[in-house]
């Protein structure tokens, strides 16, 4: 199949003795949103630097966009986008600021730059607060902001570690509805979350329980399997199994 | 380079837009400038003394009036009893009373030696030491220009004829220009580097800059473009204020001093870069660089207290304080103007720290990663 943009086979992390992520294999398909489920201390986030060659995977091998993680974390990186709760860009830039110094890492032309600057600020509705500095904005309008500049630069695939943390149901469903176009655009999406309700948004979740990924299938024979209604039983049945401390 | 360039922007606009930053950045050399050079003096000026003199003669009288004359003191009583010296001292009124013994002329005349008691508040024992030099030398300054007109003993004289070198006038802020040079720039350079840096752990954006395709080293170099620009700034800033307000010159090599200077701006640097690696707050990289740092900077770099009157293990201590030698170095290039070949040693030491930091750092760096 030539639609696999990522591939994990067999990856492992260790620190010291502890096995942090213990030969976990899977594949995402393009344009696909990937639930990345489990619960704190699981190894998600281990897991998911691993796959944005953030970290060296201990043993087993990956690729992302095409590039072998461990060999050429470089082009990995220049290939992805990547978004995380607790970051939310830089408060003391403004908004237009944020946007430039970002597509300015990815490397792209100040031109290029400007204009898209202004489509994406029209298609949020953010454009008269272009000057405005990012903490003077409501949270949930900088979460729709640092996801727009995380696939500003048009990357292959963009990393969302619990993107809609801290932000009402409203704001979350928004949220989705800007993923569901950027996947529309043919951008694949690798997500994690804490909400069982975004589960049921994703084409094909996995749950990682203890550093092994349990179960992986679509939300909706995931339920079959388990003979569960929602997704939160489907998760609260594989969370049961974990002998790990949650930290 | 064009992304290195909009992360050096990034990291200006950090700073500029928080007012704190900008004050502590801007102000702190001047305000430490004009405290240590003003405020902090180790001179006595316009000490308020006392005078029990139980001889009224003409000799008393010419020793009152060269005093009163001098500028180190004012009289501002002269006192009858000698219960009254305590009663004075304790109020705060005086920190020095002399008392001349009766017949102090007739004495100095007849017998050859007179006696005058000097009493001296010792709270604090360095200006009670100046003190009591001053009026040593003022005693002695006029015993040899009048006594041996009028006696015909002491037919054998030893006078001392000191010079003070590169400080005639002993003016302390001589002293501690280097050392508050030594101070603000490892302040900046370290502090204020490791706690940037450090900010972004903090906050979760490292982690975003770490996903893209930026080089981290090129994060941490653009981090210290900043802090680097300004310490040149604060640099000309204090040898500016400390040429023209202080009037301490600068005697040496102008291109040496910045030389030096830019090369322990460095180490400070690095210093910095090393505490970020090890911390993962913003307040311990604070503790850390204001208690590991700046603390030793002050006491044990020979800027307060001489070095070589420490015990053997503060010595050892002070010599890995990168400011130490920096300090020493300014001081002989700025206030001694001696030429290069006399820095070679503290350069070195310099040098050598700066290789080792360099090497520790990027390790500890990579090693996070």
């Amino acid at each position: 199949m030539n639609d696999i943009v990522i591939q994990a086979h067999e990856l492992t992390k260790k620190f010291g003795d502890f096995t942090a992520v213990d030969h976990i294999s899977f594949e995402v398909h393009k344009a696909e949103i990937f639930g990345f489920l489990g619960a704190n201390g699981a190894g998600k986030t281990t897991a998911m630097r691993m796959l944005c060659g953030l970290s060296h995977p201990t043993s087993g091998s990956g690729s992302v966009a095409g590039f072998d993680i461990a060999k050429d974390p470089e082009k990995v990186k220049a290939s992805i986008g990547y978004m995380s709760q607790k970051f939310s860009l830089y408060g003391d830039l403004k908004v237009w600021e944020n946007i430039r110094l970002f597509g300015g890492i990815y490397g792209m032309k100040t031109k290029a730059i400007a204009s898209k600057t202004d489509v994406i600020l029209n298609h949020l509705g953010l454009m008269s607060e272009k000057n405005t500095l990012v903490r003077d904005l409501p949270l949930g309008w900088k979460q729709k902001l640092a996801f727009s500049v995380s696939i500003f630069h048009s990357p292959q695939i963009v990393f969302l570690d619990e993107p809609t943390g801290g932000v009402d149901p409203a704001a979350r469903r928004q949220f989705w509805e800007m993923i569901y176009e950027a996947v529309d655009q043919g951008i694949t999406v690798f997500v994690t979350t804490h909400y069982m309700d975004e589960a049921e948004y994703c084409d094909r979740v996995s749950i990682m329980v203890d550093g092994r990924i349990e179960g992986l299938n679509t939300p909706a024979q995931l339920k079959q399997e388990t003979t569960s209604t929602s997704m939160d039983e489907v998760f609260q049945k594989f969370a049961r199994k974990a002998t790990r401390n949650q930290d | 380079m064009k992304q290195f360039l909009a992360f050096v922007k990034k990291e200006f606009f950090h700073i500029f837009r928080d007012k704190r930053t900008v004050l502590i950045l801007l102000a702190m050399p001047v305000v430490q400038i004009i405290l240590f050079g003003f405020a902090i003096t180790t001179e006595v000026k316009n000490a308020q003394i006392a005078i029990y003199d139980q001889s009224k003669d003409v000799v008393t009288q010419q020793i009152i009036q060269r005093l009163q004359a001098n500028e180190y003191f004012t009289l501002v009583e002269n006192i009858s009893e000698p219960s009254q010296i305590e009663k004075l001292m304790k109020n705060g009124r005086v920190s020095m009373v002399l008392v001349f013994e009766p017949n102090f002329q007739e004495n100095i005349e007849h017998l050859g030696k007179a006696d005058l008691q000097v009493v001296v508040d010792a709270t604090d024992p360095n200006q009670a030491k100046t003190m009591t030099n001053y009026v040593t030398s003022i005693i002695m300054q006029y015993q040899q220009e009048f006594i041996p007109l009028k006696s015909e003993v002491a037919p054998m004289q030893i006078v001392p004829q000191v010079r003070m070198l590169y400080n005639p006038q002993m003016v302390g802020a001589y002293n501690f220009v280097p050392g508050v040079m030594g101070l603000i720039l490892m302040l900046i350079c370290a502090m204020m580097t490791s706690i940037s840096i450090v900010r972004e752990k903090e906050k979760g954006s490292m982690e975003v800059l770490l996903a893209s395709p930026i080089r981290p080293i090129f994060i941490i170099i653009a981090k210290a473009v900043p802090y680097f620009v300004i310490s040149i700034g604060n640099l000309a800033t204090i040898l500016t204020l400390s040429v023209f307000v202080l009037n301490v010159p600068i005697a040496g090599s102008l291109t040496m001093i910045v030389a030096v200077s830019l090369l322990f701006i460095l180490v400070a640097l690095l210093l910095g870069l090393l505490i970020s690696n090890l911390v993962k707050s913003q307040v311990a990289a604070m503790l850390i660089s204001g208690m590991g740092l700046m603390t030793p900077t002050m006491i044990l770099s020979g800027m307060m207290f001489p070095t070589e009157s420490m015990p053997v293990i503060l010595q050892g201590i002070s010599s890995i304080i990168p400011a130490r030698w920096y300090i020493t170095i300014i001081k002989k290039l700025m206030i001694q103007g001696v030429d290069s070949v006399y820095i070679v040693t503290e350069l070195g030491v310099l040098i050598l720290m700066l290789l080792v930091l360099l090497a520790v750092s990027l390790k500890t760096f990579k090693k996070r990663l």
